[in-house]
């Protein structure tokens, strides 16, 4: 996460080598992502049968149990087997979607995630197009005035905001707006249910989740977006575009930004791990009933099958939006095209 | 003495280390100017949630604590985690970084490998499931911060090893009939080390916040006063919708302003030992 401040920047993952094909280029990349996936799946069964903790005290810590209860538990989580054959149980219920069975909400885990993604995309889509349109548009105004008071104010602000926590952010919004939003929940349950009324109380519910989401999370944007543009500042082709006459408005939207923009838009999706976090703690806050409010409910419990089902749906999500940035970022930047 | 003269120049740099010498002096003395007694709940003297007054220049809690000794005692896990924290992920960072930078070949890739994994993972989820199937306290939260969140400065130390490497006199060394210890230990790491301690200075930041959430999140050490659980404790008592901003706002305003003064250490150390970076 430190390395988004440190304007050291290493030059983006994603160039292919010269004369590497397109064709090789994403299948490395596809073959990369499905290694990560791979280690996402293995990690996920490590973590929840193979640590030193013994899953069945995790989830039954400071409750009274009987033997046969602990036994009873132990059959209906498969722990009572060897771990290769955990293992490969675990692999075949993966295979054919099945991901165990909640033990607070007795239903599937696959089926309770099936439920919260909707509202996690919601959230997260909006707050994350937000953030970015802030973050680039604040970043490319300071770089291109740069040390001007604008600079020094939007930057101050931009890292105070990166400094303080999720959560406090939105505590202190649903503290200081007193009532005005809702403090929790998607709608509520008296409101129409035709489309208009159940769009605008979600909507209304929104706001000071997005608000959040989006105060914690534009920061990285503008700060790895005010770098990028500085350094592309002292490029050749602004003297020349100066020198044919464009305006300074011009050269900076028609020849700066686009180049500042491709290392940006890489590094954002490099980051997309951030989102996820800042969702878990928002959703938490406000109850949103998303995936975040889902993990922040197993790790509770602790409900380990859903913890479990949550830690694989997240991680593998944020890989497969990395592997999609890499074939993007491919397409958008015609100088690893034409190499 | 020359480098420090260049520090000095930075003016955020020097209110960021100005405030963290202030903040870990009142955590070191916090046992020494207040009375511990003050942290038990069955012996606290206040209302519940009265605010500031003469007595509770930052109001009580929901038990009739002082908010004030709260936040100076909580400065002393969030500090001690997160530092510890930063320890163990930059020394992995390192060791990861430099086998992977100096050696090279297919155990590099693999290691890098496994780097990039764990770089594009959600550390706050890595960091949730481990502390929930470990027990809890302050040595688990340490663990599931340090071991999620040592890519980057891997990542950053493989670069500047070999930038490093690249250079005549590691060459002349291996020359000489150094082996690869020597090399590493007398001629790569000092040329990583400086780079290595700004990482460490705006690293602490963030395991201060990761810190928080957990503990904000319940998965920290129950028997401890720390920002996050404090905040934990705000939210679950209902002095958020009770509108008492006395025990919101110092908490919060403690963990921002620490990071802050750690990421203002840092970035002005990073522009002195990179001169890359200097402002014209």
């Amino acid at each position: 996460m430190s390395d988004v401040l440190a304007p050291t920047g290493e030059p983006p993952p994603a160039r292919a080598r010269r004369g590497g094909g397109a064709a090789r280029y994403a299948l490395n990349k596809v073959g990369g992502a499905l290694l990560s996936v791979a280690m996402i799946v293995v990690l996920g069964f490590l973590l929840f049968r193979a640590l030193p903790g013994d899953p069945v005290q995790t989830m039954t810590r400071g409750r009274p149990v009987s033997a046969e209860q602990i036994a009873e538990l132990q059959a209906r989580l498969g722990l009572d087997r060897p771990l290769p054959e955990q293992f490969l149980r675990y692999l075949g219920g993966l295979l054919r979607g099945d991901l165990g069975v909640s033990y607070t909400f007795n239903v599937p885990v696959t089926q309770k995630i099936g439920e919260r993604i909707g509202p996690t995309l919601l959230l997260v889509g909006v707050g994350t197009v937000l953030a970015v349109a802030l973050g680039l548009w604040l970043g490319a105004r300071s770089a291109w005035r740069r040390g001007s008071r604008f600079d020094k104010a939007a930057t101050g602000i931009a890292l105070t905001l990166w400094s303080a926590p999720t959560f406090w952010l939105g505590l202190l919004l649903l503290s200081a707006t007193g009532g005005l939003f809702p403090s929790g929940g998607i709608t509520y349950p008296d409101t129409p249910p035709d489309f208009l009324s159940q769009a605008l109380d979600t909507a209304h519910h929104m706001v000071l989740p997005v608000l959040t989401l989006v105060a914690v999370v534009y920061a990285q944007y503008q700060l790895v977006m005010r770098s990028s543009l500085v350094e592309e500042m002292t490029a050749d082709h602004l003297l020349t575009a100066r020198a044919k006459g464009l305006r300074d408005d011009q050269v900076r939207r028609r020849h700066a930004v686009p180049n500042a923009l491709l290392p940006t838009v890489t590094l954002v999706f490099l980051h997309l791990g951030l989102v996820v976090s800042g969702a878990i703690t928002v959703e938490t806050v406000f109850s949103w009933p998303g995936l975040g409010l889902l993990t922040y409910e197993a790790l509770r419990g602790p409900d380990l099958p859903l913890l479990q089902g949550t830690f694989i749906v997240l991680a593998g999500a944020v890989v497969v939006m990395n592997l999609a940035a890499d074939l993007l970022y491919r397409v958008l930047d015609p100088r690893v095209r034409a190499s | 003495m020359s480098a420090w003269r260049e520090y000095t120049r930075h003016r955020t740099g020097l209110v960021g280390l100005g405030a963290l010498v202030l903040i870990v002096a009142l955590a070191v003395l916090a046992p020494l100017i207040t009375d511990p007694q003050g942290l038990e709940v069955t012996k606290a003297t206040g209302g519940r949630l009265e605010p500031p007054s003469g007595q509770f220049w930052l109001g009580t809690d929901e038990n009739g604590r002082s908010v004030l000794l709260l936040t100076l005692w909580g400065a002393r896990v969030s500090l001690l985690v997160g530092l510890s924290a930063t320890l163990l992920s930059i020394s992995i960072g390192t060791v990861v970084g430099l086998v992977a930078g100096h050696f090279g070949g297919l155990a590099a890739a693999a290691l890098m490998r496994v780097t990039d994994f764990f770089l594009v993972l959600p550390s706050l989820v890595l960091a949730i499931a481990l502390s929930t199937v470990l027990d809890r306290g302050v040595g688990t939260i340490v663990l599931a911060i340090g071991l999620t969140s040592w890519p980057s400065a891997a990542r950053l130390v493989r670069a500047q090893t070999l930038t490093v490497s690249a250079r005549p006199y590691i060459e002349r060394s291996r020359a000489l009939g150094g082996g690869h210890l020597h090399v590493i230990g007398r001629h790569v790491l000092p040329g990583v080390l400086p780079l290595v301690f700004v990482n460490t200075t705006l690293a602490v930041g963030t395991a201060i916040v990761a810190e928080s959430t957990l503990s904000f999140l319940g998965l920290g050490d129950p028997t401890e006063v720390s920002w996050g659980a404090m905040l934990r404790a705000a939210s679950g008592s209902g002095a958020v919708t009770a509108g008492a901003w006395w025990y919101l706002v110092p908490p919060g305003l403690a963990i921002a302003g620490v990071v802050l003064a750690f990421t203002l250490c840092g970035r002005a150390l990073e522009s002195v030992l990179n001169p890359r970076l200097r402002e014209p």
